[in-house]
């Protein structure tokens, strides 16, 4: 599925961003084309983000989407935003720890995974977006897990790279969720 | 090899102008640039450079014609407010034919606006939105590479011709990351400037940087010598991307952010059957008049686009001179045109030109 076109939203703080980076960054270890736009301003303050990333094996015309084959939705707003968006028989991954609205489309796939509650048991709440990126890579295939690992310890500082593998250990549980 | 990394736009014109031989930054923050600023307030210090964050524009912008005097290079940036409030400083700096590169990361206007990105300021680039007879180079640049490049050719052209070059982006291109390939060594051309005021002890005549000439007749002998310039410089320096013009029925004139949107246009007009083209000025002063003197026979219209009420239009139609159709589609205030805007213009002129 060329390019990838992925739309992640929801509130400011759920790693909504550095979700759509690491995504970027792992694709340019691929040697594909990427453009990450994140969402800029007094919305990215507490309110709704949003990124868009797109990962190409061709030159990437736009970085600005208007409309995108996968989604992943972080809270109810960005549900109501973005459904419509998603192109036929794209996909919608949802925090259904956060998002209680259903999905009204029936010409795309729908992944509801309780991001946030399995993060939370794990003692953990910043994971929430890395269970939700491992079902993405899953069904779209847009980048490798080895490289998100790559990614991983491209982006974070070094005092976080001790929680890296259990990083990876989430984003397995994501993907097979 | 070079260095392959994923960056911001913002951060990639502060490296650029770092690698580019630039030691000297002087701004005020404002969205959507700031991290221009960032980055220089953290690497210059450590590098034997200098970053002054200034009390105003108004400050930022004279503290560049003051280190530009010395002949060294300098950077300021700022959003089209900001860059609004450093208009005297640009002319005086225009009339003093110093070099120096300012960056605008357009957003939406007029006033304070908003935040989101625009391209509205493309009369005051182009036209001297200060006073008296004088242009900028400006350069605008469609994606990250571009933004790096695009950034050291700035501060070559302003020592080649003495003359202040402008960076003119929007939020889009500030804010969003692509891979950049930075190349080990830059290319830094370098001019005569014994006519920089460095100091020398009495050792030769005194310089003398101004632009005041109280006699109109050493004032219009000092304006000639600036049209002069520009126009050696719409000779020499105009650049443009020429995509898809072959067979092209419409031929699409964007620049920046708009110019990527019309790239998915073009991808999506071709499935559909609809063949069209796009001329990307990369100069906006020089405007590139060549790159539309080339492909004028080839469409039945031309149609510009813009994130503004239509302003390099302006240029497009005195270019063209009644010789082909030129229209028009945009939007404002910090609105991004959508593929959907554009095709549903594009339908309308094939309607009208069957």
């Amino acid at each position: 599925m060329f390019p990838n076109e992925i739309i992640i939203a929801g509130f400011g703080g759920q790693g909504i961003l550095s979700a759509g980076r690491l995504l970027a960054y792992a694709g340019m270890l691929e040697d594909k084309q990427v453009s990450f736009l994140p969402s800029y301003g007094p919305e990215m303050r507490g309110g709704t983000a949003n990124c868009m990333v797109v990962i190409s094996e061709r030159e990437i015309a736009s970085p600005v989407l208007n409309s995108c084959n996968a989604l992943i939705v972080m809270n109810n707003p960005s549900l109501e935003k973005f459904e419509s968006w998603v192109k036929p028989n794209g996909i919608i991954i949802t925090d259904s720890s956060l998002v209680h609205k259903k999905v009204k489309r029936t010409d795309i796939k729908v992944f509801e995974i309780p991001a946030t509650h399995l993060a939370s048991e794990r003692g953990n709440k910043t994971y929430s977006n890395i269970y939700l990126l491992g079902k993405l890579i899953k069904e779209t295939g847009c980048v490798k897990p080895e490289n998100f690992e790559k990614a991983l310890y491209g982006i974070l500082p070094e005092k976080r790279h001790s929680m890296i593998p259990e990083e990876m250990e989430v984003l397995k549980a994501g993907m097979e969720y | 090899m070079g260095q392959k990394l994923l960056m911001k736009g913002n951060e990639v014109i502060a490296e650029a102008a770092i690698r580019a031989g630039c030691r000297h930054y002087f701004g005020y923050p404002i969205t959507p640039q700031t991290e221009i600023m960032h980055y220089m307030a953290k690497k210059l210090p450590k590098i034997g450079g200098v970053f002054v964050q200034a009390e105003s524009e108004v400050a930022a912008i004279n503290m560049v014609y003051g280190a530009a005097s010395t002949g060294k290079r300098v950077l300021t940036s700022s959003s089209s407010p900001g860059i609004s409030l450093k208009q005297e400083g640009i002319s005086y700096i225009a009339g003093a034919q110093l070099p120096a590169v300012v960056v605008n990361i357009m957003r939406g206007g007029p006033g304070l606006g908003g935040i989101q990105p625009s391209q509205s300021d493309y009369f005051q680039a182009t036209k001297g939105g200060g006073h008296g007879d004088y242009h900028m180079v400006v350069l605008a640049p469609a994606s990250i590479q571009e933004m790096y490049e695009l950034t050291v050719d700035a501060f070559n052209i302003s020592d080649r011709y003495r003359i202040m070059t402008m960076i003119l982006g929007d939020g889009v291109l500030g804010q969003m990351m692509e891979v950049v390939n930075f190349r080990d060594e830059e290319i830094i051309e370098h001019y005569d400037k014994s006519w920089a005021t460095t100091g020398h002890g009495n050792k030769r005549e005194h310089n003398m940087i101004t632009s005041i000439h109280l006699d109109p007749a050493v004032l219009e002998q000092w304006n000639i010598g600036l049209q002069n310039k520009y126009k050696l410089i719409s000779e020499k320096e105009q650049r443009y991307e020429l995509y898809n013009c072959e067979d092209a029925e419409i031929i699409l004139v964007a620049y920046g952010t708009v110019s990527r949107i019309c790239k998915g246009v073009i991808k999506e007009a071709a499935e559909q059957g609809i063949r069209l083209g796009l001329i990307r000025p990369i100069t906006l002063f020089p405007f590139p008049v060549d790159a539309i003197e080339k492909v004028i026979d080839i469409p039945k219209a031309f149609l510009t686009v813009e994130m503004s009420s239509g302003q390099m239009v302006d240029d497009v139609r005195l270019t063209i001179n009644g010789r082909k159709p030129v229209y028009f589609t945009g939007r404002m205030g910090g609105m991004i045109p959508t593929v959907n805007n554009i095709m549903t213009k594009v339908m309308e002129i094939k309607e009208k030109h069957r």
